[in-house]
């Protein structure tokens, strides 16, 4: 055997070597014990951020890291998701509830020093309303009167917007309408402060190829800070010295995975690599309720499962057409066996338990009415019903409930339905476009108020897509509703517009999401609540369980 | 043989930009784009978004501007990763892929040409049907079942080696790189066991036991040179295939890898995204075919012939 074999040999040997030696750590202690001990909190988190920068991102990932980086005027008890004061100390609300003045705290910092004032917070939102940077929720300001003007581009000058820095510490707002979610908003990432000088240290604030939001430039104000960023690998945050409630932050730091994958995820959580995972695989969900039902955590969830239908198409176009589908749906049925049962039937698009909002109930499981209805469209037994599909995106759990639901109005109404899914790219096209008969589709509430989901269905609303348009139903969501401050006359406003879209079924309600989660034992002060909302400061470890 | 190699570089050019070509308009055909959302994008933050990132130019000028970034070797920014190049990405996740790759061309090559070599010194054997039904079974076996199994033995049950990572936790390299492995390495035990046989019954073996060698020598001095020539010119395309195949490992062991962003940027409409990986890996596909060429060439002088000019 020649040198250069016997060197070849040598490298394998290296290499093979080096790949065992780094496994055999022998006895080593799981992430997570190691994690209790150190007040480090693993968590699996869904996928890999867009960004950070709260002004420009739209998903829950980057919701779940950015909250624990910044914070705005408000924040939410994550038990009762009542609004708690943060950066600012206390507001009053004028009597007409159209002038919030809003008393900043003296010791909030940014994450260098630096100190937060009103003028961060009214500079911070004049760079999320720019219409240059292109924030997908500019939106979320609309309350705020000419917000909607500048943010469209309509007005250059923020001075007539409804923002006013009064002193260092005091920012006044006012709106449009007495708004009563405004302090929710006022807790969602989009309205929170970015650090001004550091963003024009790297280029123009409204430009989204600025590279401020990474690791080692980014400043925040939350009660953690940035401190390493692997892309599709993880993202950690340390807790910051400079927040001004650091001493009620427990955790160290907080380490979030992409983990795009359920399964993984799942195994991860098993071997003791998470504290927390962002979801269950639904197929596990029966097992872990079993065997470990202290291990899993379902609760209900802010968002509908639903079907829109496109009333511009007929027959759909009839109103009895619609109802008679809706009505033709076992939903008890559909959420025990293709759900597993951890789902609750929807029977309206809001949520039940929308901070005390009790969606109306108008009608249920009932084929034989359903029959009726489609006859006296003129389709007795399903007789000449035109051929139609369902769309869904491509996915097992959404071809699960289509195959269901194809049975369904088989057996109770004689029609056939054709299951067309695409890919989701293709699938938002077909939706955008109204290229569709009867389209899947959930929707998640941005803030807890029926608003959140009924100003959905305005005429000509860009998630509207149904073809739905009722005078009255617009005037109560747009002049009415905002004008109320009392909860319970608001309510009752919005069941009367709710109960004007059921009773008109552009969208077939199916169920209530719900969230799910695997979680150690030694995680506490994480309650479920219907937003899925974790406040980063009241969570902490146990390492005795 | 400069003349040889020069002339396969120049062919190489025009695949390149036939594939940079196809790539650029064929994603803008696609339905959908960078910024469709669930959520309704209003016409306003629609147009500033394009405007950011020249979407709002005519496709031909946006093709002719892309195309001398290109030159200057920018692939752009990512639409899906705000502040983010493709660039970075793709120096990011290169060098994680290329290990993975390495490691597992590694354990296929040993296990690979172990399994071959046994097999053939005693064909039609149990020496010879074992390893080579395991190998097959490792070619039919995706690596989305092979990956879940290994980490339900050897991490849950076993709970030798970590579950998922890449360089976080000690030994959670080898179950990947094993996954990733396998079904080369069971190829390549096919490969040589062919390869072997066809040079066991040639005459310079027998010459060399009737030298008297002992038949350890004959086996790995004289059989194996000429027994895995098919291996070693397996190895080119089975390495650019390691690094741009590897995106079902690295979903399954969270491996902050290319394959995952080549994979995700389809499903984002991440335009800039597919092409600068779409164009790196096809660069990367056709240097290793031009190098296993210029390798075969050197090897076999007829190969050569074709490229030089007629002698007067």
């Amino acid at each position: 055997m020649g040198l250069t074999g016997v060197k070849l040999k040598g490298l394998v040997l290296v290499l093979l070597g080096g790949l065992l030696l780094t496994s055999c750590g022998g006895s080593q202690q799981s992430q997570v014990a190691a994690g209790n001990l150190q007040g480090v909190f693993h968590m699996g988190n869904g996928t890999e951020p867009q960004g950070l920068d709260p002004h420009i991102v739209t998903g829950l990932p980057e919701h779940h890291i950015i909250q624990a980086l910044f914070e705005g005027l408000v924040t939410k008890n994550p038990t009762t998701l009542e609004i708690e004061p943060a950066v600012a100390e206390s507001w009053d609300i004028s009597a007409d509830g159209r002038l919030y003045t809003f008393h900043l705290r003296h010791d909030a910092r940014w994450s260098n020093g630096d100190p937060l004032t009103a003028e961060d917070f009214r500079w911070s939102w004049q760079r999320a309303l720019t219409p240059a940077l292109g924030s997908l929720y500019n939106y979320m300001y609309f309350g705020i009167v000419n917000a909607e003007a500048f943010g469209t581009g309509q007005i250059t000058d923020f001075s007539q917007v409804g923002v006013k820095v009064l002193d260092d510490y005091t920012l006044q707002v006012e709106l449009k309408e007495p708004t009563p979610y405004f302090l929710q908003i006022l807790d969602h990432y989009s309205t929170f402060p970015v650090h001004r000088a550091t963003l024009e240290a790297f280029g123009s604030a409204s430009s989204r190829l600025s590279q401020w939001a990474r690791a080692g430039n980014l400043v925040s104000n939350g009660p953690f800070v940035l401190s390493e960023w692997q892309v599709n690998s993880h993202i950690r945050v340390e807790k910051s010295p400079y927040y001004w409630d650091a001493d009620k932050v427990k955790l160290n730091a907080i380490v979030y995975y992409p983990t795009e994958n359920l399964t993984t995820e799942e195994r991860m959580f098993r071997d003791g690599q998470l504290h927390f995972t962002n979801s269950v695989p639904l197929e596990k969900i029966p097992t872990y309720l079993k065997e470990q039902p202290e291990l899993i955590e379902i609760a209900p969830y802010l968002g509908t499962y639903y079907y829109m239908i496109n009333t511009t198409r007929p027959p759909f176009d009839d109103a009895r057409v619609r109802r008679a589908l809706a009505m033709a749906v076992d939903r008890k049925l559909l959420v025990e066996t293709v759900l597993q049962g951890i789902v609750e039937p929807a029977y309206a698009i809001v949520p039940p338990g929308t901070l005390g909002y009790d969606p109306p109930k108008l009608f249920s499981y009932d084929p034989e009415q359903a029959r009726e209805l489609l006859a006296a469209a003129g389709y007795p037994e399903g007789q000449g019903f035109p051929a139609f599909d369902i769309l869904y995106n491509t996915q097992e759990s959404h071809q699960k409930i289509a195959v269901a639901i194809q049975q369904m109005w088989r057996q109770n109404l004689g029609i056939d339905v054709g299951l067309v899914n695409q890919e989701w790219q293709v699938y938002l096209d077909s939706q955008e476009n109204m290229n569709y008969d009867i389209s899947r589709r959930g929707w998640i509430g941005d803030y807890v108020d029926p608003n959140s989901f009924l100003d959905m269905f305005l005429t000509g609303g860009g998630n509207n897509k149904t073809g739905f348009s009722n005078p009255r139903y617009d005037q109560i969501i747009l002049q009415d509703a905002p004008k109320v401050q009392d909860r319970d006359q608001r309510y009752a406003l919005f069941r009367e517009a709710e109960t004007l879209l059921i009773d008109n079924m552009p969208i077939i309600p199916l169920y209530t999401y719900q969230s799910s989660h695997l979680k150690q034992p030694s995680v506490k002060g994480m309650p479920t609540n219907i937003m899925d909302y974790y406040n980063w400061k009241y969570v902490y470890l146990d390492a005795q369980e | 043989m400069w003349r040889f190699i020069g002339l396969r570089t120049l062919l190489a050019v025009p695949v390149i930009l036939i594939v940079i070509t196809l790539t650029f308009f064929l994603v803008r055909a696609a339905p959908g784009g960078p910024f469709s959302s669930e959520k309704a994008v209003s016409p306003q933050v629609k147009a500033a978004l394009e405007a950011q990132y020249r979407l709002d130019q005519p496709l031909f000028q946006q093709y002719l501007s892309y195309l001398g970034d290109l030159a200057h070797g920018d692939l752009g920014p990512t639409f899906r990763y705000p502040g983010r190049t493709v660039n970075e990405l793709i120096i990011q996740g290169l060098p994680v892929t290329a290990e993975l790759g390495l490691y597992a061309l590694l354990i296929a090559v040993l296990f690979g040409v172990l399994a071959g070599v046994l097999a053939a010194l005693k064909p039609n054997s149990a020496q010879d049907y074992v390893p080579m039904s395991v190998a097959m079974v490792g070619i039919c076996m995706p690596s989305f079942l092979l990956g879940p199994l290994l980490v339900l033995v050897f991490g849950i049950w076993l709970g030798w080696l970590p579950v998922s990572g890449w360089g976080n936790i000690p030994g959670d390299k080898i179950l990947p790189s094993l996954t990733l492995g396998a079904m080369y390495a069971a190829y390549i035990a096919r490969l040589s066991r062919s390869g072997m046989l066809e040079v066991m019954s040639q005459d310079y073996l027998r010459t060399a036991r009737a030298k008297g060698l002992p038949e350890s020598v004959v086996i790995i001095k004289h059989a194996l040179r000429g027994g895995l020539l098919p291996v070693v010119s397996y190895l080119g395309p089975a390495f650019a295939g390691l690094l741009s195949g590897s995106f079902v490992v690295e979903t399954i062991f969270q491996i902050p890898g290319l394959g995952r962003f080549y994979v995700q940027a389809a499903f984002n409409r991440d335009y800039t995204m597919i092409l600068g990986t779409t164009v790196f890996l096809a660069t990367l596909i056709v240097l290793f075919n031009l190098l296993s060429d210029i390798a075969a060439a050197w090897l076999n002088p007829r190969l050569r012939f074709q490229f030089r000019k007629a002698q007067p």
